[in-house]
């Protein structure tokens, strides 16, 4: 105790040996001009650094995502928590996911969920587009992350040759080659892409949701994603089949089954009617 | 000059007569032309195979004129716009152009397919047909063996033709062969190598399929087909017991015309329903599957249905490394024995079934007459066995598209598979022994007892009994009448059989007669008039 006082007094003794010209009242005013000047500029950059710390309390939201704030605190707070902030167990903090994420669930119906599951499945969408508009203007106030761009046409002039070609190499592993999904691990699985319109596949490729891989536009440029856009809509949704019924395009599995059902079934029959003739 | 006058009837005898004269071949082909062929339906499975066999060779032919077996690099300029300017190999593109660009190629192709699935699956059809019935006994176990011995060449067949259009789905096959090679302990790597002519994919392996499926394959399965013929024909067929039919003969219909006819008019319906399924369900969509690249593996990437279950065989295997320290240590992969070992034994087993049955039983005797499947209540059942462990294995090699399609977890999948590997090929034992003794137990009821009418009769004594129509006279036997002896036929089990209910309409789709009025059958009980109500009375007025 006694040695700590000694330093300090120490410490003070040299600082006060060197203004030793100056008047006592001009080193007082000096003093207290300093320590204002250095109390604004403390409480200054604190205002310009952390200007959230006051949000958290009482954030300032835009009418939209005050309306989202509204039905985010009747459909969503049970699991996503208040402020988004998630609840053990139930459901993930939101902060940061964006609104390509929202507008992904919550469009295609996945969100609010059903029940707790492996995955959440495709339903008719609860909200209808400017309520999920506002809910991802909501989550998109509170943390941020990635937006789908402007527009329902997200392929123009996307090159359909090389959508396929990044189709095949990133996507055809899970939602298969003709688009129609997969299975997964665990009773978990790659949807569909029939019912997707051009800004789910899009905030998909951006949020990477349930078991998706994110495709961020580092990985897959926005012209590549609107190529990939191109090949599913134009391609697998819209041309004809040119061989006939493609037995849901599953593969050999479903041929398989047909050569059964129909070639052999028809066959039998066929040769019961020839034998009967005798 | 005198025109001589033509005798147009006498023509063609006149021209059979000159044939005669140079080739001396009136009584070979006589005796071939009164052969005689029993019918029934089920004889007729392994000409499904037959007729889809010629299809095959006929589709494949216009196929090879447009096909390019060769894995150089083109850019496609065709006219399928998703995939131009992309670069592939030239099968891949030939394949294309067949497809998009050559007039009737598309359907040509699919027809090939198809044809190929029912192939085999008529092989299958039909090997079951003759393996319930115990038509591969004595003499004929060298058939039963060049039989299965199609089912191994077809799957090779099916296998080469499956890799050639060098799509995303055939490289996949291709690279899954090469790993199954690579899994055989010792030459493994050799065996690979010498395949694809150095490591997967090099640049040969399209050429080399090619060979061997337009024309060793298509040449072995040629062979085996004639000498499976040849041996029918000098065998004879089998036939049903019934009336008149015994081990020593054949009753049927003579070759020519009837029979022959009838096959020509069955070729035409297999090859129209082959046509009618090119034409109307997609198969195979290459162009969807792109050029095949060692990174492209797209999800429900499965075999054709045949090669499915070694598929499903290599899902459902435990991932069990063996490792043995000799030098450097070795490992025999987890791979070797769902796709080289189970094949081994299955060939061997499915070859060597005539002659295992025919040591258990102690059976050395010709058989020409068959057996319905109820009277070899062992053998069906191990049929049956066979025929759930085949199932269980093909569907766990759709076990993806079942797990996603069906909503059922793909884990709980695979684990369904593993038991039902263990479980259900005796459950199937069990369950057909049981049957085939029940049906047997129901003949010979019916045998003795006769035909249930659904008459009812209440006794004096208040006694409820169903009136049997008995199918023999009476003997003298206390419930007055015989029992007949089981022949190992069809016994008749309802009443419009024995003629109650008077000829069966003749007519397939739509009847081509007028039906007759049913006439009172003598088999039919005779309907009494109701006996005259008498009154109640007390005992005493009976006086």
């Amino acid at each position: 105790m006694t040695s700590d006082n000694d330093r300090r007094r120490g410490l003070l003794a040299r600082l006060r040996e060197r203004p030793a010209a100056r008047s006592r009242g001009r080193r007082r005013l000096g003093a207290a001009v300093r320590l204002i000047a250095a109390l604004m500029l403390a409480g200054g950059a604190y205002t310009v650094f952390a200007p959230g710390a006051q949000a958290q309390d009482n954030p300032q939201l835009t009418g939209a995502a005050a309306e989202g704030k509204a039905l985010f605190d009747v459909s969503c707070v049970t699991c996503h928590g208040r402020n988004a902030q998630g609840v053990e167990g139930r459901g993930p903090s939101l902060i940061g996911v964006g609104a390509a994420s929202v507008e992904f669930q919550v469009s295609s119906g996945r969100m609010p969920l059903a029940r707790q599951e492996a995955q959440a499945h495709r339903k008719p969408p609860l909200f209808n587009d400017e309520q999920t508009r506002q809910l991802a203007q909501y989550i998109q106030e509170l943390g941020g992350g990635p937006v789908v761009p402007d527009g329902d046409d997200l392929r123009e002039e996307g090159n359909i040759a090389a959508g396929g070609e990044l189709f095949r190499i990133n996507c055809s592993q899970c939602h298969a080659f003709g688009g129609g999904g997969g299975a997964l691990s665990s009773g978990k699985f790659a949807p569909s892409l029939r019912p997707a319109t051009d800004r789910q596949i899009y905030a998909a490729m951006l949020s990477g949701p349930q078991n998706m891989p994110v495709f961020g536009d580092n990985q897959l440029r926005p012209e590549q994603k609107a190529d990939i856009i191109a090949y599913i809509q134009e391609t697998l949704k819209h041309d004809q089949d040119p061989g006939g019924f493609n037995l849901g395009r599953y593969g050999p599995s479903t041929e398989g089954l047909a050569i059964f059902l129909v070639g052999i079934v028809a066959l039998v029959f066929a040769s019961l009617w020839i034998a009967g003739k005798s | 000059m005198k025109r001589r006058k033509l005798d147009l009837a006498a023509m063609p005898g006149k021209a059979a007569e000159e044939v005669d004269d140079r080739f001396q071949v009136a009584t070979p082909l006589r005796r071939l032309l009164n052969k005689v062929f029993p019918d029934h339906w089920s004889f007729l499975l392994g000409e499904i195979a037959l007729f889809s066999f010629i299809v095959l060779l006929l589709t494949g032919v216009f196929l090879t004129f447009f096909f390019e077996p060769a894995m150089t690099e083109v850019v496609y300029d065709g006219s399928y716009a998703p995939l131009q300017g992309t670069p592939m190999s030239a099968a891949y593109a030939s394949s294309l152009d067949i497809s998009f660009d050559v007039r009737g190629g598309l359907v040509m192709r699919q027809m090939h397919h198809w044809a190929a699935l029912l192939f085999m699956a008529a092989i299958v059809v039909h090997m079951l047909r003759v393996f319930f019935t115990g038509a591969f006994r004595k003499p004929r176990e060298a058939n039963w063996i060049i039989g299965s011995l199609l089912f191994w060449v077809g799957f090779l067949a099916g296998f080469t033709g499956y890799s050639l259009p060098d799509d995303g789905l055939s490289g996949t096959g291709l690279r899954i062969a090469s790993a199954i090679m690579l899994s055989i302990p010792v030459i493994g790597s050799w065996v690979t190598s010498s395949v694809f002519g150095g490591e997967f994919p090099g640049t040969i392996i399209i050429s080399r399929f090619f060979i061997a499926h337009v024309l060793l394959i298509p040449g072995l399965l040629v062979a085996l087909i004639s000498v499976h013929l040849g041996l029918v024909f000098k065998q004879k067929h089998t036939q049903w017991p019934g009336p008149g039919r015994t081990n020593g003969n054949v009753v049927g219909e003579r070759m020519f015309p009837r029979y022959a006819l009838k096959q020509g008019g069955f070729f035409m319906v297999v090859f129209g329903v082959i046509a009618l399924m090119g034409g109307l369900f997609q198969i195979n969509p290459i162009w969807l599957f792109g050029p095949y690249e060692a990174w492209v593996v797209s999800a429900a990437s499965q075999p054709d249905w045949y090669v499915m279950f070694l598929d499903g065989s290599t899902r459902l295997m435990p991932a069990w490394e063996i490792p043995i320290p000799i030098g450097d240590g070795y490992v025999i992969p987890p791979l070797f024995w769902p796709t080289v070992v189970l094949p081994g034994i299955l060939v061997g087993l499915s070859t060597m079934y005539p002659f295992l049955e025919a040591r258990q039983l102690k059976d050395r005797k010709s058989h020409n007459l068959l057996q319905r499947p109820r009277d070899a209540p062992a053998r069906t059942a191990v049929g049956a066995m066979a025929v759930a462990f085949y199932i269980v294995l093909t569907l766990s090699g759709a076990n993806d598209v079942i797990a996603d399609k069906f909503q059922i977890s793909l884990n709980a999948m695979t684990w369904a598979g593993r038991i039902g590997l263990l479980v259900v090929p005796p459950l199937a034992y069990y369950v057909t022994y049981r049957l085939c003794l029940g049906l047997q137990q129901h003949d010979r009821e019916v045998l003795a007892h006769g035909v249930e009418t659904g008459i009812i009769r209440r006794l004096p004594d208040g006694r409820f009994i169903e009136v049997h129509q008995p199918l023999s006279a009476s003997n003298g036997h206390a419930d007055g009448h015989g029992e007949l002896e089981y022949v190992g036929w069809v016994v008749p089990k309802k009443m419009n059989r024995l003629g109650a209910l008077g000829p069966a309409i003749r007519g397939f789709f739509y009847p081509i007669e007028r039906p007759v009025e049913a006439p009172v059958s003598p088999g039919h009980p005779p309907v009494e008039p109701r006996p005259e109500r008498e009154e109640i009375t007390s005992g005493e007025s009976r006086r």
